[in-house]
């Protein structure tokens, strides 16, 4: 350079595009009528639905609404996760929006920082949400002690997972559309077999070791833990909680989701 | 680096005072020596010389296929080579990190995409992006969307929505900016008032490369048009000299008891002299016409493909 260069302004901190990308994601779920009512309220109305119309005795008092709120909680995460990434970041793709992004000078982690808090976010306020409505509609018991805990980590393992297989899976639809239509098969297929809509020891045997190896399952597991007195783990196929394994299968899930993610994903259509 | 197809403007533009031509020129916006991509067997850019100096407006022309998206992508870090030099700012674009692109400006093909975002906070966003970005309200007023600030993106039309991808590009305060087909689906009048918005950006001093199929507006708006045939450089030239229509004969035409008549010339203005003296006012229908961008345009990548 032979003219004096000004001098250079330095670029925005990774942290300060982050909290920007956090705030467009916020918006685009929020103010997008499909996706709140997809994502948020249909597991809402399941709720109330199910609730409503299935009215048995599980035993040791657990009537379904009780029994219910592990489930649903487990298809609104999936929902918040899977779903969520799966068929707006095939949208994003498809329509340029990733491509465009990856043409600015934004750090490519703030991208995924910015779905991470979106997932959160979606998350909590359908758990909050849920929470709400079985309380109030269905007078369930709230967890108690050291079950938040384990509500928590169980929350955040598996909506982890799901986040990052969701991710993952963006990459194999050609469009929001073709990744609705396959996705969300595949996750009511997963909850049906998971114990999500019924009690799981009336899942059939076989049918129990395949959703095993899906985190949905683990999931769905870790929650009931939660919710049910623990007389009811004498139902589950190992007659316990398995709160140990329901880490490591989530965990691994998250593993193999980040693997996926790395070698899959794409910021602009083939 | 095999040298010998390169035509001779081309070779001449690509070596500098003192520099072998092998070699892309860091000062440029944009310098490429010998770029080939390939995909499968077929080369879609297949030995590409080009130098886009600072400040210019410079348009790419060529039929589809002919390698000009590809050779647009890899400039701007989409797509990686399989042979050859690129400088864009004096980066290899296959490196460039955050603080090259932080120099650019990209306005796709496809536009950003749909937002549940309004105009202004799509343009607050992306400016955050940058590490000088112009102030995103006088980005509306440039491209005279100020009235539109507050409205999602959706709710654009067509033109206004391309307008906003130009905001869009262009807020990062770039030094080179990227626009691909900009007016593709333009009304004419859309087209004037997105030409005007060009011109205002290169007063601001941006560089620009321009890919479009309208050749009115590579005249309109370039200081230089480049056209690709085959994944080469056929020619770079000042748009009133491509192909040669600078020198190339007039064709002068009238009406002269009662017929059509043509003639063609080197020197109009001597024939036009000649033939007002044989009328006694006005000369019936006269026109000049050079051959239009158009004519040498399609003559070119007649020849090539």
């Amino acid at each position: 350079m032979t003219t004096a260069a000004p001098p250079r302004t330095a670029l925005p901190s990774v942290g300060r595009v982050c909290r920007t990308r956090a705030g467009v994601e916020l918006k685009e779920f929020f103010r997008q009528r499909e996706s709140v009512v997809f994502t948020l309220l249909f597991p809402v109305i399941l709720l109330l639905g199910l609730g409503a119309v299935l009215d048995y005795d599980l035993g040791s008092g657990v009537d379904f609404p009780q029994y219910f709120m592990a489930g649903v909680i487990t298809a609104g995460i999936v929902g918040a996760s899977l779903q969520n990434m799966a068929i707006h970041i095939a949208g994003e793709r498809s329509d340029g929006t990733l491509k465009a992004l990856a043409g600015t000078p934004m750090p490519k982690s703030a991208y995924f920082v910015g779905k991470v808090a979106q997932v959160v976010a979606v998350t909590l306020a359908t758990i909050v949400v849920l929470l709400l409505v079985g309380v109030l509609v269905f007078g369930i018991d709230l967890p108690s002690g050291s079950d938040w805990l384990t509500f928590a980590w169980v929350t955040v393992l598996g909506a982890a997972a799901c986040t990052l297989l969701g991710i993952a899976v963006s990459s194999l639809a050609r469009n929001s559309r073709s990744a609705s239509a396959t996705v969300t098969p595949i996750a009511l297929v997963l909850e049906f077999v998971s114990g999500v809509f019924m009690p799981f020891d009336q899942v059939p045997g076989w049918l129990q070791d395949v959703a095993a190896v899906f985190p949905v399952k683990w999931l769905a597991q870790g929650l009931r833990s939660v919710f049910l007195p623990d007389s009811l783990a004498a139902r589950e196929p190992a007659g316990s909680w398995e709160l140990g394994t329901v880490a490591i299968v989530l965990g691994l899930w998250c593993v193999v989701g980040l693997l996926l993610c790395v070698r899959t994903f794409r910021w602009q259509d083939r | 680096m095999q040298k010998d197809h390169l035509l001779p403007t081309t070779r001449e533009l690509a070596a500098g005072p003192g520099r072998r031509p092998t070699e892309p020129d860091p000062e440029a916006a944009i310098s490429i020596r010998g770029l080939v991509k390939r995909y499968g067997e077929r080369a879609a850019v297949d030995g590409l010389d080009l130098d886009i100096r600072r400040g210019e407006i410079f348009a790419l022309l060529g039929p589809n296929g002919a390698g000009k998206t590809t050779t647009v992508e890899i400039c701007e870090g989409y797509r990686g080579r399989d042979g050859g030099e690129v400088r864009v700012l004096g980066v290899d674009p296959a490196k460039g990190g955050r603080r090259w692109k932080a120099d650019l400006g990209i306005v796709l093909q496809s536009g950003a995409g749909d937002s549940q975002l309004s105009v202004r906070e799509l343009l607050t966003a992306q400016a955050s992006y940058f590490a000088d970005p112009r102030d995103p309200d006088e980005v509306l007023e440039l491209v005279g969307l100020t009235e539109k600030g507050g409205a999602r993106g959706r709710t654009l039309s067509g033109g206004q929505r391309r307008r906003l991808d130009v905001a869009l590009g262009i807020v990062g305060r770039p030094k080179l900016l990227f626009l691909d087909e900009p007016t593709t689906g333009f009304d004419p009048e859309a087209r004037r008032q997105f030409w005007a918005l060009i011109r205002s950006l290169r007063e601001l001093g941006t560089t620009m490369l321009l890919t479009t199929h309208y050749l009115d507006e590579a005249e309109e708006l370039a200081d230089r048009v480049g056209v690709i045939a085959r994944g080469r450089l056929a020619e770079v030239a000042v748009p009133t000299a491509l192909g040669g229509r600078g020198t190339a004969p007039a064709v002068v035409s009238w009406t002269e008891h009662g017929t059509r008549r043509t003639a063609e010339t080197t020197t109009p203005t001597a024939f036009v002299t000649e033939l007002a003296a044989r009328f006694p006012g006005e000369v019936p229908d006269l026109a000049v016409n050079r051959p239009t961008l158009e004519d040498v345009y399609l003559t070119m990548i007649g020849d090539r493909s």
